[in-house]
């Protein structure tokens, strides 16, 4: 095991859900907002996200890079970090695909929502290896409020 | 000449751990390989095994997209601010659009 815990509000959760049902059959995504340190990592807030990808929206999602700027400089107002990325995975398991680590970046948190038939289903959180080639899962620790971003 | 790259948060840990690194280079692609000689960790996560950058970084002089430019031909003056700046994809497996 990573030993990478990730602390995310119920709340929250229930957002990043909320979104992967509003946009199914399509991916949803957006950014991750919060504080990380040599201890722990938690999230403090999202930014939902329009996907890019108008030609593939059902298989795959993007991000452009002012969207990027966009994110960084919203966590940078709320004086916290931009410290990953959630997306959906319409009828599909809430695993990485080799889509997926192609296109990672190290350091970030990855959230994956399997959203089936229209409803949230499981819910991953993973990040990428420091060779690129594999992914460690990152364990959602679920608490009930999150501290004020 | 002397010229700043600004590193993005999840390739910090590759760089020193440094937001900027200044360095001599005349051309964006003198400055992004002077990066990499310097932090060779870098190399992986911004160019591809057959050295080309990653089709989901950018980069930046000042604000202005380097493919827009002439790519790492872009030339650099004094007090130029080179940019790395991600773009973010993903997607389940095998499902058609």
């Amino acid at each position: 095991m990573s030993g990478w815990v990730l602390k995310v509000g119920k709340e929250l959760l229930q957002r990043i859900h909320a979104h992967g049902v509003e946009t199914y059959p399509h991916e949803c995504c957006g950014a991750i907002l919060g504080r990380d340190s040599d201890a722990s990592r938690e999230v403090l807030d999202l930014l939902p996200l329009a996907n890019r990808r108008n030609d593939s929206p059902r298989n795959r999602f993007e991000v452009t890079p002012d969207d990027v700027r966009l994110a960084e400089k919203t966590a940078s107002e709320k004086k916290i970090e931009l410290i990953g990325w959630y997306h959906s995975h319409p009828d599909a398991p809430a695993r990485p695909s080799e889509f997926d680590r192609e296109h990672a970046w190290p350091w970030y948190s990855y959230i994956i929502v399997s959203v089936q038939k229209g409803e949230p289903r499981d819910t991953t959180s993973w990040r990428l290896h420091d060779d690129r080639a594999a992914y460690d899962p990152e364990a959602i620790e679920t608490v009930a409020h999150s501290a004020s971003a | 000449m002397p010229v700043i790259v600004m590193i993005p948060t999840p390739l910090r840990a590759y760089a020193g751990r440094q937001e900027r690194v200044q360095l001599q280079a005349a051309t964006v692609g003198e400055a992004l390989s002077a990066l990499t000689h310097q932090f060779a960790d870098l190399k992986k996560h911004l160019f591809t095994d057959d050295g080309r950058l990653r089709s989901f970084v950018n980069v930046y002089v000042n604000d202005e997209d380097i493919r827009y430019l002439q790519k790492d031909q872009t030339p650099v003056r004094e007090g130029d601010v080179v940019s790395i700046v991600p773009s973010i994809a993903g997607g389940c497996v095998n499902r058609a659009g």
